[in-house]
């Protein structure tokens, strides 16, 4: 079971750029859809609530692990805790870590997403459920992850 | 699909009751999550009970999907938001 999300991305702008919209929480909750009152502090909790178009005023936690200045900046969540009548806190959360990497064009930035493993089978199936407000569309989804990897097999 | 994902067998009516579809919606999506296997329907006397069987959509990694997807939106947004 693959448990680990990893992405790559090549930002052009200096890694000094890319740390403060990481680590100001001003800026982080600009570009992640955040209305964010404290500042992040390592080893500390935050709340905040979510801006994003059809989540708007649900509650966002974080525990921040690691500061390190222009190289990585990590927290643990609960991922797509969307629903505010479930009790996420009982669940192992996963980490988020955001590595910075300075390169010849600007920034090399690595996030990882991993403890999946550990998350309730229920949440994964959450994921459909959340990924949008549509049945047909949420049917969709699920006919087309489905066939896709089973079509050769029918 | 939430009263699904209990694992506990439901009948039309259940799946129905509280939602704003209609009988004949709810079982044509049925038809739909049977038809790619993550729906099992059994039969219960007069009744058709169906069940949620989330094997194959673990074995899809789906879900990974969707939480990645996430991450490439965010991830969009950020480099927008540094480039700018």
């Amino acid at each position: 079971m693959q448990d680990k999300i990893e992405r790559t991305i090549e930002l052009k702008a200096p890694i000094a750029r890319v740390w403060r919209a990481l680590s100001d929480y001003k800026e982080f909750g600009q570009w992640f859809c955040l209305d964010i009152k404290e500042p992040f502090k390592a080893g500390q909790p935050t709340k905040a609530t979510l801006t994003y178009p059809g989540y708007e005023g649900l509650l966002w936690e974080v525990h921040v692990k690691e500061m390190q200045p222009e190289r990585l900046f990590s927290f643990t969540w609960h991922p797509y805790a969307v629903d505010p009548k479930v009790d996420y806190s009982v669940e192992e959360p996963t980490l988020v870590e955001f590595k910075l990497e300075a390169t010849d064009y600007g920034t090399l930035l690595t996030l990882t997403e991993s403890g999946f493993e550990k998350l309730p089978e229920h949440r994964r199936f959450e994921a459909f459920r959340m990924n949008d407000g549509g049945w047909a569309e949420q049917l969709q989804n699920i006919e087309n992850y489905v066939s896709k990897d089973n079509v050769a097999t029918k | 699909m939430k009263k699904l994902s209990n694992g506990q067998p439901h009948s039309i009516s259940e799946l129905t009751k509280g939602t704003d579809l209609t009988r004949q919606a709810v079982t044509k999506h049925l038809r739909v999550l049977e038809s790619v296997g993550i729906v099992n329907g059994i039969k219960s006397g007069r009744e058709s009970l169906y069940r949620f069987d989330p094997e194959p959509l673990n074995q899809a990694k789906g879900y990974l999907d969707i939480f990645s997807e996430q991450w490439d939106q965010a991830l969009n947004r950020l480099k927008k938001f540094v480039e700018e």
